[in-house]
C-alpha cells in the first residue's frame, strides 16, 4: 500500500524521537484505513495534548488538534452533528487518562460510537518525562525522582469496567495483533478502545535504565502475555507482564441509536 | 398614569405558589391582555422552607420586576408571614390563613384571615388544591383580573383530569372572599 | 367554551425564551451540564429538539460540554452550551480554543452570585470581567446583556448570527434574574428574524485556506466530512491551519484575530438611550439591573432632575464611542450593576475620570432596587 497517499508529506519530518514506537501505531491505523478502504474525506481524527497528539497533523483526514484531554469531549460533538464521519481519536496515557480521564469513562459508559487509539509508553513524554496514571510504582520520571509512588490504571480494564464495547492490549512489537484490533475496533458500532503500548526511550527508558527504543521492544516481545494464558497465572507470575489480547468485544446499543428511540418517543408524544 | 398593581404569594416550599403565581400572570397577560411579570425566590430546597412567588400586574410597561410596594400578599405560613410581610404596603391586603397564621404582624394592613387549608381538606377533600382557594380570593379581592380569564388560565396550567377540582378550588376561594365582604364589608 | 387569545403572546422565563430564541436562529446541537440557574435551557432543549431534527446531550462534565459544542460546529451546525458562574470558570479553555481555532458557538451564562458556589439561586452580574479576559492570551470576544425576557430571545438569536458572522464564540450573560422571571413575550413572526450562517469556502479544496489573509478578515469555513480535509488546532497556526512558530505569521494572524473585533464594531456594539437628550445625570447599566434604572431615571424626571439612561446591550467590546458620545454635557455618571463596579471601572477608563462616577453596587444576592439608583441620581 502507500502510505503516502494518506500522509501531509510536506508536514514531515515528524517530531517523534528515534526509537519512539508511535510511527508504527500510526502506521498500523493507516493500513486498517486502506484495507477497510475508507474514503479519506470520510475519516475525521481528533486529539488532545502530547506526543500521540501530534499524529492528526500528519494525516490527510478531517483533523482536529484539541485541548489537552478533551479529544473525546469534541469528537462527541462532532460525531452527533456528522454521524457518517468515522471518528478516531489518538491519545496518550495522560491525556486520556489523567486531565481526560472523566470524558474516557463517560464516553465508555455512553458507549457513542468513537475509536480510541491510547499510546501508552507509561510517562508525559513531550513535557519531559513526568510521571503519568500509567507510571509504574517505584519507576523513575522527572517528578519521580525517587522512584513513582503513585499506583498505576490498567487503561484496558478501566475501559472495560465503564461500558466500552470493544477494548484491546497490544504493543508496536505485535504489530500483526495491533492491526487486527484496530481493526475490529474501527467496524465496532460503539465504543472501542485499544491500548498499544509503545516505548519512550528519551523520556522513559533512558531513565528508567531500560534501554533504546530497540531493547524497550525486545522487552514487549519477551514480556507479553496473550489474555488466555494470563488467566492461568498467579498475581505473582503476572508482575511486570504485559497482558495482550481483546478484553471485551460484545453488541449493545450505541448512543445514537438510543437517540433515535428518544426521537421516535419524542415523535409520538408531540404528534 | 399606568397601574402597577403588586402580589406576593408566600408559604413553605411545595404549596404550589409558584403555579398560582404563574396562572395569575398569565391570566392577566394572556387572557386580561395586561401586562405581566411573575417571579420567585426560592432556597436550594425543593419542599419546605419560606418560599416566594411575586407576580406584578399593568397596563404599562413593568420595567423593575421585583415586589416593593405590594398591594396583596398572601401567606400560607406563620414563617412567611413574619419573613416576607416587610414590602406590603400601608392599607394593603394581608392575605393569611387562618390556622397556620395565628401571630398577625403589626402593621397598617387589612388582614383577611381565611381557613384556606381547612376549606381545601373539608370541601373538596384535597389538601393541593389549596393554592387554587386562595386565588379565587386573591382574584376577588383584588379585582385585578377577571374571574373568567383566571378561570381560563387555570385550565391551561393544571395538569390534565384535574381541571374540574381545580375550578372547583377557585369558586370555593370566590366564595369564602364574597362572603368575608359581606360581612365586613368592603375592604 | 375557549376564549379567544394571540397564539404568538406567551408569558415565557428568560431561560426558555434563551432555548426558544436558539431554535429560532437555527440552532440544533446543544450539550450542556446542569447548573442552576441556568438548567432551564437544558430542559427545554432536551424536551424540543428531538422532536425537531435537533440533538441534546447531557455531557459528563461542563469542560466536555463547552468541547462538544465545538466539535459539533466544526461538523457544521449551530450550537450552544449554557451555565453559570462554576460551570463557566472551567469552561474558558475551550473557550479560548474556539477563539484561537475561530469556530462560531454560542455560551449562555446566567450569572449568579460568586466566587466559588457562591448564591446559586441568588443573581449577580459579577462574571463581566470573567467573560471578558476569562481564557488566557490576548483574544476578542462579543458579550451581550438581555434586560427582558423578549431580549433575551432576540439577543440569542444575535449570538448566533454574530458568532457565524464573525467565525467565534459569542457570549450571552444573562442572571438569574432574567433568566427566571416570566413575562409577557410576542413571538415574532419567523420571516421577519435575520439569521446569518457562516460563509462557506468558494475556493477548491486543493485551494482552501481555512485561515486566509484576505480584505475581509474573516476567513471561510468548512465544515468536516464534506471534502475539505484541512487541520484544526488551538496551536499558533498560519493560513493553512497547520501549527507554526514563524513570528511573522503568528502576528498577522493573532491581529487578524483581533482586528475582527476592532473593525466591525459598530456592527457588533448595540445600546439603548432612554431621555439622554437634554439629561444632566448619565445612568448606565445593563441586564436586569437596567430594568431598576429605567424607574429610577423615571422616578427622578417626575421630581425634575434630568436623568437620562444609557442601558449596554452589547458590553464587550466595550461601548466607548457611544458613551463618548453622551458624557460630555452630563454633571455626573451614575453606573448600577450587580458586582462592586466592573463595568463601571471601564466607564471612568473612557470618560477619562472627567466626571464624577457614582457608582451603585450590590453583591448580596439581592436585586438593586430603583429608589437605590434614584438616591444615586439625586444625591
Amino acid at each position: 500500500m502507500d502510505y503516502l497517499y494518506y500522509l501531509r508529506e510536506d508536514k514531515m519530518p515528524h517530531i517523534w524521537c528515534d526509537g519512539c514506537g508511535h510511527g508504527i501505531i500510526l502506521k498500523s491505523i493507516l493500513r486498517v484505513i486502506d484495507k477497510l478502504g475508507w474514503e479519506k474525506d470520510d475519516i475525521a481524527m481528533v486529539s488532545g495534548i502530547g506526543c500521540s497528539s501530534r499524529t492528526p497533523g500528519y494525516v490527510d483526514f478531517n483533523t482536529l488538534h484539541t485541548t489537552h484531554g478533551r479529544a473525546i469531549a469534541f469528537a462527541t460533538g462532532l460525531k452527533i452533528v456528522k454521524p457518517n464521519l468515522h471518528v478516531i481519536i489518538v491519545s496518550g496515557d495522560g491525556d486520556a487518562t489523567a486531565i481526560g480521564g472523566n470524558h474516557f469513562i463517560h464516553a465508555a459508559r455512553r458507549n457513542i460510537d468513537l475509536t480510541v487509539i491510547i499510546y501508552n509508553n507509561y510517562i508525559y513524554g513531550m513535557t519531559g518525562g513526568q510521571a503519568s496514571p500509567t507510571t509504574p510504582v517505584g519507576k523513575k520520571a522527572s517528578t519521580a525522582p525517587y522512584g513513582n509512588p503513585d499506583a498505576p490504571f490498567d487503561i484496558s480494564r478501566l475501559a472495560q469496567a465503564a461500558g466500552a464495547a470493544y477494548v484491546a492490549r497490544s504493543t508496536v512489537y505485535h504489530v500483526g495483533k495491533t492491526d487486527r484490533y484496530i481493526e475490529q475496533a474501527f467496524l465496532k458500532k460503539g465504543f472501542s478502545v485499544v491500548e498499544v503500548m509503545t516505548p519512550c526511550p528519551t523520556s522513559y527508558g533512558r531513565r528508567n535504565k531500560e534501554g533504546n527504543g530497540v531493547e524497550m521492544m525486545m522487552f514487549q516481545k519477551k514480556n507479553s502475555v496473550g489474555v488466555e494464558r494470563a488467566q492461568k497465572m498467579s498475581e505473582e507470575e503476572l508482575q511486570g507482564k504485559i497482558i495482550t489480547g481483546v478484553f471485551v468485544d460484545k453488541e449493545q446499543n450505541n448512543y445514537l441509536q438510543r437517540y433515535e428511540e428518544v426521537i421516535d418517543k419524542a415523535k409520538q408524544i408531540n404528534q | 398614569m399606568a397601574f402597577r398593581y403588586e402580589v406576593r404569594l408566600s408559604g413553605s416550599g411545595g404549596q404550589g405558589l409558584i403555579l398560582v403565581g404563574k396562572v395569575l400572570a398569565e391570566a392577566a397577560a394572556i387572557y386580561d391582555g395586561l401586562n405581566a411579570t411573575q417571579s420567585q425566590s426560592y432556597g436550594p430546597e425543593a419542599r419546605g422552607g419560606a418560599s416566594r412567588s411575586e407576580v406584578i400586574i399593568s397596563d404599562g410597561d413593568i420595567d423593575y420586576p421585583k415586589a416593593e410596594n405590594i398591594d396583596i400578599m398572601l401567606a400560607l405560613t406563620q414563617e412567611a408571614c413574619d419573613k416576607y410581610v416587610v414590602d406590603l404596603k400601608e392599607d394593603g391586603i394581608l392575605l393569611i390563613d387562618s390556622q397556620m397564621v395565628t401571630n398577625i404582624p403589626k402593621g397598617n394592613y387589612k388582614v383577611v384571615a381565611l381557613p384556606i387549608i381547612q376549606s381545601a381538606v373539608e370541601r373538596l377533600g384535597k389538601f393541593l388544591v389549596s393554592n387554587i382557594i386562595a386565588l379565587g380570593i386573591i382574584t376577588k379581592l383584588s379585582g385585578v383580573v377577571s374571574e373568567d380569564s383566571v378561570k381560563h388560565a387555570i385550565r391551561a396550567r393544571v395538569p390534565k383530569g384535574t381541571e374540574e377540582i381545580n375550578i372547583k378550588a377557585f369558586y370555593t376561594g370566590i366564595e369564602l372572599a364574597g362572603n368575608w365582604l359581606e360581612k365586613h364589608g368592603s375592604l | 367554551m375557549e376564549k379567544k387569545t394571540n397564539p404568538n403572546v406567551r408569558m415565557w422565563q428568560g431561560n426558555v425564551a434563551c432555548a426558544e430564541g436558539a431554535i429560532a436562529a437555527g440552532c440544533r446541537f446543544f450539550a450542556g451540564y446542569p447548573i442552576t440557574p441556568s438548567s432551564e435551557i437544558a430542559e427545554v432543549l432536551a424536551l424540543r429538539f428531538p422532536v425537531i431534527g435537533g440533538n441534546f446531550i447531557q455531557m459528563e462534565d461542563e469542560i466536555a460540554a463547552m468541547g462538544a459544542i465545538i466539535g459539533g460546529s466544526l461538523g457544521g451546525a449551530k450550537t450552544m452550551t449554557a451555565t453559570s458562574g462554576p460551570g463557566f470558570s472551567l469552561k474558558q479553555e475551550n473557550i479560548g480554543f474556539a477563539v484561537m481555532a475561530e469556530v462560531p458557538c454560542v455560551i449562555v451564562n446566567v450569572q449568579r452570585g460568586g466566587p466559588s458556589t457562591g448564591l446559586p439561586t441568588h443573581a449577580a452580574q459579577s462574571d463581566v470581567m470573567q467573560a471578558r479576559w476569562g481564557t488566557h492570551g490576548d483574544h476578542p470576544i462579543i458579550v451581550l446583556c438581555p434586560s427582558s425576557v423578549r431580549e433575551t430571545y432576540d439577543l440569542t438569536i444575535r449570538a448566533f448570527s454574530l458568532a457565524e458572522k464573525y467565525r467565534m464564540p459569542v457570549i450571552l450573560l444573562s442572571d438569574e434574574i432574567i433568566g427566571h422571571l416570566t413575562e409577557k413575550i410576542e413571538i415574532p413572526d419567523p420571516s421577519t428574524i435575520e439569521i446569518i450562517d457562516r460563509k462557506k469556502p468558494t475556493d477548491t479544496p486543493e485551494n482552501y485556506l481555512p485561515y486566509k489573509m484576505d480584505d475581509s478578515d474573516i476567513p471561510a469555513m468548512a465544515n468536516f466530512g464534506e471534502g475539505y480535509r484541512y487541520h484544526v488546532t488551538g496551536l499558533a497556526h498560519d493560513e493553512t491551519g497547520f501549527p507554526t512558530n514563524d513570528p511573522k505569521k503568528i502576528r498577522a494572524q493573532m491581529l487578524r484575530l483581533n482586528r475582527k473585533i476592532q473593525r466591525f464594531r459598530d456592527d457588533i456594539v448595540e445600546v439603548e438611550t432612554f431621555n439622554t437628550d437634554d439629561m444632566d445625570v448619565l445612568v448606565i447599566s445593563f441586564g436586569s439591573t437596567a430594568r431598576s434604572a429605567k424607574r429610577a431615571v423615571i422616578n427622578a424626571r417626575e421630581k425634575d432632575v434630568k436623568a437620562g439612561l444609557l442601558r449596554l446591550k452589547t458590553i464587550w467590546p466595550f461601548p466607548d464611542k457611544e458613551i463618548e458620545a453622551l458624557y460630555k454635557p452630563v454633571r455626573k455618571i451614575v453606573v448600577a450593576e450587580m458586582n462592586l463596579g466592573q463595568i463601571a471601572h471601564e466607564i471612568e477608563w473612557a470618560t477619562r475620570r472627567e466626571k464624577p462616577v457614582v457608582r451603585v453596587n450590590k453583591i448580596d444576592g439581592e436585586p438593586i432596587t430603583p429608589n437605590e439608583i434614584f438616591e444615586a441620581i439625586i444625591s
